[in-house]
């Protein structure tokens, strides 16, 4: 990771104090990390190493054990995600309904791999696990948005709907 | 108390909600006070129905009109029509299975639906019916009254002694006996023990447990103290996967509702018996939701699995004794103390108690959940409540158990549903998912997609797991690419035998369990793409092919246009044709012809 994306080192950013306020609610709970990883992620957006190296400090957690967990579960994330962070549902009732053709789509016609965010920080692309909305297969989110009963042709219109 | 003349029940479940149940509500607040009914008719949100694939669904009673696929735009016309002028908006009624000719039938439509009248609701009593957010109208519905009988009547070993005669087995997937289970954990000594509740349902395609917690969370709450209760602990934690926000929100409040009104804390009801709920996030590992890796994610590192023995009712969360049960299980507590043992033991089979939660799913009319007596035919499931196979096909195969399950094929349809008949098909009850395939699937592509899955979730630690699936996928993976060699079939074999027998947790045990039940009863499918190269279902890409009927093409050059690699050339009167070696089997060409001349060559 380069120096410039580097979010919590010099200056005053005003997500560090939010993270010492998360640090210091969990102090004393048992098995804090993973709750503080959660909280943590939802202030900076993802998980970099900075902010990984200050949680291991306060809450005296192996940097090693926090980079492993941080790795260990899919929530969490070293990259940023974009903008809009799209997922398509790959759970089992939406791969039989299609869901396939439509991540296919989406890979198609934004040229990303799951997993990659676009250049200009737009559209980032994931395959998720059952979201539970089985009755509305095959369904993607976009961020906090749920689309269902998708077929492929869809695609287009909703990618541009994001870009307007 | 204000008393109304008129509920309108919004489903607020998370299906509904992603089709709107939220904006639903807001216009019926509009609309309400628009016609001045608002001190008159009471929306409540309520869990879910089950009925996901007609969603958002709203019920209005007294009349029990249940009204599905309803449109902001509807809400105006059912306030005005419904609500003001008791004239029911039939064209909204729901249809499948009924056909609503006057209001009176229509009146009755929510009970005598296929769908609800074969069902026996015990672990989803409540949702639908209350809203969950409101700790009074669980108490309303003998909420906390099993608790309360607990506490004050019973002694912690006749709440054990219940159980056990109760027959009650786990819902997540083993179908440990729940009564068993907690007696051991009561019989350690005194001290520090935990009640834990398995929220994380990882398998895809299964959502009961989130419609649980998001229509019913008091009953959980209710049923970890009484599980606490009855071993001996005094703090409970509920690992919920943080892909249900809604799941969490509604746990939150309920168990804030809970403390306040005195039923979680110190001292419940007058006694020295002392409770504490907390909820821990899931963060996205399937294998947490084997019991040692997800005491472990709760203990803070990743979630691998312990070997065991010790088990966690010896030695589980922080080495101290624990009870973990799913949240199905869960469910079915308050009941069995309320109505007692011989209730609950008339239903169901002989070794399965009860009634059994399924999110059926994948190629069915109904999508949704479904709650049958134990021993119900996979038929009534697929056909009497599910509705059938949609476009009028074929009953191919379906699904239970996710990726620790198998397959049951169209010729065991009349199989009555328990854990040990599931077990003899070489499937599982798993947590519940039933997902249906047509004619259409093809189940070498399906075992590839559990096995993917598996991959990506084996945690590492055994290598029999880390190793073994991924060797397995590369076969598989041949396989479907019409790569497939003579002897693979057999090497699938042999790697499933040694995985089941040597992989450390419950996970990798079963992980083989896809790829052993297809081919035990689709053998002649995976023969197909071996030896002949050919997906007979058309599924499987690199053996199919996409080609035009000189005959029926008119050479309009419509899928020429559409064709994204430019695959397809031709003049006119001179039919078009398909470059096989350009062409990236998109299949938007055969989508597009308005002549249906283009079709798969399988």
């Amino acid at each position: 990771m380069s120096a410039n994306n580097c979010c919590c080192c010099g200056g005053a950013d005003p997500r560090d104090q939010k993270l010492q306020e998360i640090i210091k609610k969990y102090k004393d709970t048992r098995g804090a990390l993973i709750p503080v990883l959660h909280e943590a992620q939802e202030v900076y957006g993802y998980l970099p190493i900075e902010v990984q190296k200050k949680i291991s400090e306060e809450l005296n957690v192996p940097l090693s054990e926090i980079y492993g967990v941080v790795t260990f579960y899919t929530q969490f994330s070293l990259n940023p995600k974009g903008k809009y962070k799209i997922s398509v549902c790959m759970g089992t009732a939406c791969y039989v309904k299609g869901s396939g053709q439509i991540l296919d789509k989406f890979k198609e016609k934004l040229g990303l791999e799951v997993g990659e965010c676009s250049e200009d920080g737009m559209f980032s692309l994931e395959a998720c696990r059952c979201i539970g909305a089985c009755g509305l297969a095959p369904v993607i989110t976009i961020n906090d948005d749920v689309y269902g009963r998708l077929v492929p042709d869809d695609v287009e219109g909703i990618i541009k709907k994001y870009k307007e | 108390m204000q008393l109304y003349r008129s509920h309108v029940l919004v489903c607020g479940g998370t299906g509904c909600t992603s089709s709107n149940s939220e904006k639903i509500i807001a216009e019926f607040d509009v609309q309400l006070a628009r016609n001045n009914l608002q001190n008159e008719v009471k929306i409540v949100k309520t869990g879910c129905f089950g009925l996901c694939a007609e969603g958002p669904i709203i019920v209005v009673y007294p009349e029990g009109a249940m009204y599905t696929m309803v449109k902001v735009e509807d809400v105006k016309e059912i306030t005005e029509e419904h609500l003001l002028k008791g004239r029911i908006v039939k064209r909204l009624l729901l249809s499948s299975g009924h056909d609503a000719k006057d209001a009176d039938e229509a009146s009755s439509s929510l009970e005598n639906s296929e769908f609800f009248k074969r069902q026996m609701r015990v672990a989803l009593r409540n949702c639908g019916i209350i809203n969950p957010e409101q700790i009074d109208e669980y108490i309303a519905y003998d909420g906390y009254k099993a608790l309360g009988k607990a506490l004050t009547e019973l002694k912690p070993a006749d709440v054990i002694e219940i159980l056990k005669k109760s027959g009650l087995r786990g819902r997540g997937g083993g179908g440990f006996p729940t009564g068993l289970k907690w007696d051991f954990a009561a019989k350690q000594p005194e001290g520090k023990k935990y009640v834990c509740c398995n929220a994380d349902e990882g398998d895809p395609g299964a959502f009961m447990d989130r419609s649980v917690l998001e229509g019913d969370p008091h009953s959980l709450i209710e049923a970890m103290a009484i599980a606490a209760y009855a071993i001996g602990s005094d703090q409970g934690y509920v690992y919920v996967r943080a892909e249900y926000p809604i799941a969490v929100k509604r746990l939150q409040i309920a168990i804030e509702q809970a403390k306040e009104y005195g039923l979680l804390g110190k001292n419940i009801f007058g006694t020295d018996f002392n409770f504490d709920l907390e909820i821990r996030l899931g963060a996205g590992a399937f294998v947490c939701g084997e019991e040692t890796a997800l005491m472990t994610s709760v203990e803070g590192h990743r979630g691998e699995p312990r070997p065991r023995p010790p088990f966690p009712a010896v030695k589980g969360l922080w080495d101290k004794p624990t009870i973990l049960n799913n949240v199905e299980t869960y469910a079915n507590v308050p009941v069995i103390i309320l109505k007692g043992a011989e209730w609950f033991t008339s239903i169901g089979t002989e070794k399965s108690k009860g009634t059994k939660v399924f999110a059926v799913g994948g190629n069915i009319n109904n999508t949704g959940l479904v709650e049958v007596p134990m021993g119900t035919t996979l038929r009534e499931v697929v056909y009497d409540i599910g509705g059938g196979i949609p476009k009028g096909k074929k009953f191919k195969a379906a699904q239970t158990g996710g990726p620790s399950g198998g397959c049951i094929p169209a010729s065991h349809l009349d199989t009555p549903i328990d854990y040990d008949s599931l077990i003899q098909l070489g499937s599982m009850m798993g947590s519940g998912g039933l997902i249906v395939m047509d004619e259409d699937s093809c189940m070498v592509d399906i075992a590839k997609f559990f096995l993917e899955f598996t991959v990506e979730e084996s945690c590492g630690k055994c290598p029999p797991c880390r190793i073994g699936t991924k060797r397995m996928l590369e076969v598989l993976e041949r396989i479907t690419e019409g790569k497939g060699e003579e002897g693979d079939i057999e090497k699938l074999e042999i790697l499933a035998k040694n995985i089941k027998a040597s992989a450390l947790c419950g996970l990798g045990q079963t992980a083989p369990n896809p790829v052993l039940s297809t081919l035990r009863y689709f053998k002649d499918e995976y023969m197909a793409h071996v030896v002949d190269k050919k997906c007979p279902a058309g599924v499987c890409k690199s053996m199919m092919k996409y080609v035009i009927d000189a005959d029926a093409c008119k050479s309009c050059g419509i899928c020429a246009k559409q064709c994204p690699v430019s695959a397809i050339s031709g003049e006119k009167k001179v039919p078009y044709v398909i470059d096989q070696d350009k062409c990236i089997k998109c299949g938007v060409c055969m989508e597009k012809c308005p002549f249906k001349a283009i079709f798969k060559n399988v």
